[in-house]
């Protein structure tokens, strides 16, 4: 049977899963999706090299999505994650998606779940970020 | 004596906002340029320059729609887009137009139909394709909306709010709803809202849920709508006569801004950096400070996104918003009054026309022409909007001195 295939390729899901992003050789900044260059303007710079990205962060936004568009099941937990130092977007998973579970500043770990498999067997894997409880 | 150098606005004019079944966008924004046409007292043929935007219509080149129905004069159109800015977009065009001396006069029109257009959200969710395919530049193999966050408005609004909360505390279900709370009651003393009925905290808590904390009443109000404005140099205004520059208003700062790059900006947009740019350029560029500013429209398209922009706006000191709020500041009759218009959650958000309806708004406070909801001996004002993307719009007026 294939590999699992990660949801977005900046999901590793060899060893421990984790996420990676393109980061800058001149000025550090990070990025997920596939660059031309680099958006500091005071850089400029066209080199990128992959670095793993903190799988532990704190919750630095949310929102309960309790409408969407059709398809998309609903409610779920939309989060901005801080990931010691590298924002990321995700969402917030194995936790009940209300304002009694879910808090500004909550310590959360990257998590994956399976999305399926395709006409050829192979899984696809997503991910999102768990609680860590205490 | 108008200063010869600033740019003014001579006529400007909204259509209702709501539900205008039987007109088409072109009927909507021939009606607002027909109506700043009337309100500067000059016809289509002065005009030197027309710049139009329209964001969901379809139809290409909606300048030129309209000159088919007001007049083809044979003037540059300019057609632009920039998300929920695009009206102030087509203002600063028509601004930088007649600031370059390439004409005296000039037109800018935004419209929309907007109503029963629902959630603004991403595409829908399509089923998987039959085998996992990398695509686009996440390398993506499904759908990411409700995947990996969220794509509707309300849903990334919320977090902008909720970040500041996080930010500086204090930022509560219940606060965001008393936000909504005053945008609804200040609507019900302007005619030409969408909405003007006044709600409760509680029944605003209690509303459909879109995006927590953003109940169906936090969130703008979809609805048809379109407002122009008419503007001129200061050089040819003194050549009018004394009714017209009594009634112009001067634009005394004209700034469009985006995002500049920052950690986290593609992650979440960041409406708060550019915004707080725009202020900054605006205050410098009008000589006037937040203090003096008698009314603001600033954009509320969520009750989430009011509270970062009286920060980014500079309204209170930094990481004061809850506070200012709480003061009751902004209400009507508070020291900053924000949104007595009723704002997008109870005016409207018909998207392309908000960036020049705001404008009309603050105008026809400064021209003490804004009837019951008149803010007394209003002499300067600013309007803000911002499209994702992201562009942010600002501008600060003030009354005449003839």
């Amino acid at each position: 049977m294939a590999s699992p295939v990660p949801i977005v390729d900046y999901l590793v899901l060899d060893g421990d899963p984790h996420l990676v992003a393109n980061q800058c050789t001149g000025c550090g900044a990070r990025y997920f999706d596939r660059r031309n260059s680099c958006a500091n303007a005071e850089c400029g710079g066209t080199d990128f090299v992959k670095v793993p990205v903190a799988t532990t962060g704190e919750v630095k936004a949310f929102t309960i999505v309790a409408f969407a568009a059709p398809g998309i099941p609903v409610p779920f937990v939309a989060a901005l994650v801080d990931c010691e130092g590298t924002s990321v977007r995700g969402n917030l998973i194995n936790v009940d998606p209300d304002p009694e579970h879910v808090s500004l500043g909550m310590k959360v770990r990257l998590a994956i779940y399976g999305l399926g498999a395709d006409s050829a067997g192979t899984e696809a894997v997503g991910f999102g970020f768990e609680p860590i409880s205490n | 004596m108008p200063n010869a150098d600033a740019v003014w606005i001579l006529g400007i004019h909204m259509t209702k906002f709501g539900k205008h079944p039987d007109k088409d966008v072109v009927d909507l924004a021939a009606e607002a340029t027909l109506g700043a046409l009337a309100d500067a007292g000059v016809k289509m043929k002065d005009m030197g320059v027309l710049a139009a935007g329209n964001l969901l219509g379809g139809g290409l080149g909606i300048g030129q729609q309209l000159q088919k129905q007001v007049g083809q004069t044979g003037i540059p159109v300019y057609n632009v887009a920039n998300a929920c800015a695009t009206g102030a977009t087509a203002l600063r065009t028509a601004v930088m137009a007649v600031k370059a001396g390439e004409c005296d006069f000039g037109l800018a029109v935004g419209v929309e139909k907007l109503a029963g257009a629902g959630l603004l959200a991403g595409k829908d969710r399509k089923a998987d394709a039959d085998t996992w395919t990398p695509q686009g530049r996440y390398g993506a193999v499904a759908s990411v909306d409700g995947r990996i966050g969220t794509e509707t408005m309300p849903g990334v609004f919320a977090q902008i709010g909720m970040e500041y909360g996080h930010r500086y505390g204090g930022a509560t279900f219940e606060l965001f709803a008393r936000i909504a709370e005053k945008n609804h009651a200040h609507s019900t003393l302007n005619p030409l809202a969408a909405y003007q009925k006044r709600f409760t905290v509680d029944e605003i808590m209690s509303d459909v849920m879109i995006a927590y904390p953003n109940t169906r009443s936090m969130c703008s109000a979809n609805c048809d709508g379109a407002a122009a404005a008419v503007v001129v140099s200061g050089s040819k205004l003194r050549t009018l006569s004394l009714e017209q520059q009594r009634r112009a208003i001067k634009i005394s700062a004209s700034v469009l801004t985006t995002d500049p790059w920052e950690e986290a900006c593609q992650v979440l947009p960041n409406v708060n950096t550019l915004t707080r740019n725009a202020a900054t350029t605006a205050y410098e560029q009008a000589g006037v400070g937040p203090e003096d500013l008698d009314l603001v429209e600033l954009h509320d398209c969520f009750a989430t996104a009011e509270l970062v922009h009286y920060d980014n706006l500079m309204l209170c000191k930094e990481g004061g918003a809850v506070d200012f709020f709480e003061s009751g500041a902004t209400w009507r009759d508070g020291t900053t009054p924000v949104n007595v218009s009723g704002g997008l959650e109870s005016k409207g958000h018909p998207i392309a026309a908000t960036g020049i309806a705001n404008i009309w708004e603050v105008c026809h406070h400064l021209r003490g022409e804004a009837g019951d909801r008149q803010i007394p001996d209003a002499k300067v004002g600013l309007a803000h909007v911002i499209g994702l993307g992201s562009a942010c719009g600002v501008h600060i007026l003030e009354k005449a001195a003839v």
